[in-house]
């Protein structure tokens, strides 16, 4: 097993200096996710602006796949489109389903590809997904208050 | 280097082929058999030979390979029984594994406290008492908690010290007139403290309380004899001992499993059957509904064999050993907190660190590219992370296959370990 190939630069860069980490005020939705093989967890908000997600925000304990993943989505997914956002999120899920097939999109997943070596490791692939399922959690919850999507 | 084991390791490794696994391109160092332990050839052949030979339902058939069946059954429950001194094979009582047995004793209560012919001393309501320890293993917790939510009983617990010890000073005031039952760990699967359990069964006791033990991780590692423990029933399981998954065991004085209701009913635990009643047989069958694992229990007796053959008490010298030596060369790594006792008394070779705030899953993945198998994570027992303020932890345990030389690559990987997240 190569573990480079896991434990990339950007990965552990992600993790040891997060992006956009704290909870934030306004947000409409937020959604708390464990992983509970390993008590990884994540509180998560979104504040969403019209079809923008105008910002996430969030509080997590975890391995440094799970708090790297989170870092990531923050830069793929704030300030994008609700639509992209998802579209983003199916994207790295699909990668991260691949088994070490597949080798993402540098041009829209940017430096989420870095995460394509976690998929050869099921055990792991959760970890890579805590934070985008927290992610969706917590935009189906704003949605239902009535923020986002018109 | 293994001078002061009474096991000749080298010799026993040759019986687990798994061992000889490489793992990554490297050998396998397997340090999670507080999980699961390896099961050797003697175990595997006997499961083999039982199923070419005389495989065949027990307890029904009069043909030949249903008479050797059943007598391989039996000749299990024997072995089991004759392994922790029990008094008869009717007190064992084969299960799934731990979890069930547990389950089996928290219904029994639940059943009977809905039964109004049932032993008063298996009912529970408000007011009465039910105590664990802080430092369980989920499955001797949640069953009782869950049966205290469903009758209106009131769960309590022995707390833990910061030395990784039980709170003994307080068995007097946590167990009380009110308590019905206490059911605790004998070796703790996340501290690896092995418990004192005369000063609890004594306080069970002059309250007149049953007691049972979680001895899932006691059984495997020290001689236990259920006589000499003076309590009421013990949980353990095949799997940690050498022996196969779906099998374990439920031991409890014949007395008392009388008077217990069954957990599951059905098929081979009856006497008499109308469409409006049934009366069961006697224990263990009343306990045993459906076809039990057979191959299983077979399995099971091997590893009872296998364990006998090797004697616990040299089993027990070379994990005192061994955590000794554990112990030592953990210390050595900068960062490393252990999590529980530090002393190799009163302790079993399963050891729980953190290693500064490296998360165990990380620790876990590059131990894993070296060949190392630990356990990561909050193994079962979250109130115990709770009480040590950890999310996880990363968890080595030894067995009677373990070297030194697999500590010393452990060791030595933890050393990694902190270069890559520096």
């Amino acid at each position: 097993m190569n573990l480079d190939e896991l434990y990339q630069e950007v990965i552990l860069d992600h993790y040891k200096r997060p992006r956009g980490a704290g909870l934030r005020e306004p947000f409409e939705g937020e959604s708390h996710q464990v992983n509970p093989t390993c008590g990884d967890e994540i509180t998560l908000r979104v504040h969403v602006d019209g079809d923008r997600v105008a910002d996430v925000s969030y509080d997590n304990v975890g391995c440094s796949i799970s708090k790297a993943s989170a870092s990531v989505m923050y830069e793929l997914v704030k300030d994008a489109k609700v639509d992209d956002a998802l579209a983003r999120m199916a994207e790295f899920t699909e990668l991260m389903n691949s088994r070490g097939q597949a080798e993402g999109d540098e041009e829209t997943l940017e430096d989420a590809v870095a995460f394509a070596g976690v998929s050869k490791y099921p055990m792991r692939v959760k970890c890579a997904l805590l934070g985008w399922m927290a992610f969706k959690d917590a935009l189906v919850r704003a949605s239902a208050t009535g923020a986002g999507r018109q | 280097m293994e001078a002061a084991s009474k096991l000749d390791v080298e010799a026993i490794r040759a019986d687990f082929p798994i061992l000889q696994r490489k793992i990554g391109g490297r050998p396998l160092a397997y340090l999670d058999s507080a999980a699961t332990s390896q099961k050797p050839v003697q175990v595997v052949e006997a499961m083999r030979r039982f199923t070419d030979h005389s495989n065949a339902n027990i307890s029904r058939s009069v043909h030949t390979l249903g008479a050797e069946a059943t007598e391989a059954y039996e000749g299990a429950r024997a072995k089991v029984a004759a392994f922790i001194g029990a008094p008869s094979p009717d007190e064992v009582v084969f299960t799934k594994n731990s979890t069930e047995s547990i389950n089996l004793v928290a219904y029994a209560f639940q059943n009977a406290t809905i039964d109004p012919a049932a032993d008063p001393r298996f009912k529970l309501g408000p007011g009465d008492e039910v105590v664990v320890t802080e430092m369980e293993h989920h499955a001797n917790l949640i069953p009782w908690q869950q049966l205290c939510l469903r009758t209106g009983a009131t769960l309590k617990w022995i707390g833990i010290t910061d030395a990784g010890r039980l709170d003994v000073e307080s068995v007097d005031d946590v167990i009380t007139e009110r308590c019905k039952v206490v059911s605790f760990v004998h070796v703790a699967n996340l501290l690896g403290t092995v418990n004192p359990t005369s000063q609890i069964t004594a306080r069970a006791r002059e309250v007149g309380a049953l007691v049972g033990l979680d001895a899932s991780q006691s059984v495997p590692h020290i001689p236990v004899d259920v006589t000499e423990l003076g309590v009421d029933f013990i949980a353990f399981t095949s799997h940690k001992m050498l022996g196969p998954t779906g099998i374990g065991a439920l031991w409890a004085k014949a007395e008392i499993l009388d008077a217990m209701p069954p957990f599951l009913t059905g098929g081979s635990m009856i006497e008499t059957v109308s469409m409006e009643r049934t009366t069961f047989a006697k224990a263990p069958a009343k306990f045993e509904a459906g076809t039990p694992p057979i191959a299983e229990a077979v399995g099971f007796a091997a590893a009872v064999d296998y364990l006998d053959e090797l004697g616990m008490e040299n089993v027990r010298a070379h994990e005192k050993e061994y955590v000794s030596y554990m112990l030592e060369r953990l210390e050595t790594v900068d960062g490393l907190q252990i999590v529980g006792p530090r002393v190799p008394i009163g302790r079993g070779a399963t050891v729980s660190f953190t290693l500064e705030d490296v998360h165990p899953h990380d620790v876990g993945q590059v131990l894993d590219a070296e060949g190392i198998a630990v356990r990561v994570g909050h193994h079962c027992a979250k109130p115990t992370c709770v009480r040590f303020g950890v999310n996880a932890t990363t968890r080595a345990s030894g067995y009677v296959y373990n070297t030194h030389e697999e500590i010393d690559r452990l060791v030595d990987a933890l050393g990694q370990v902190r270069k890559v997240f520096r």
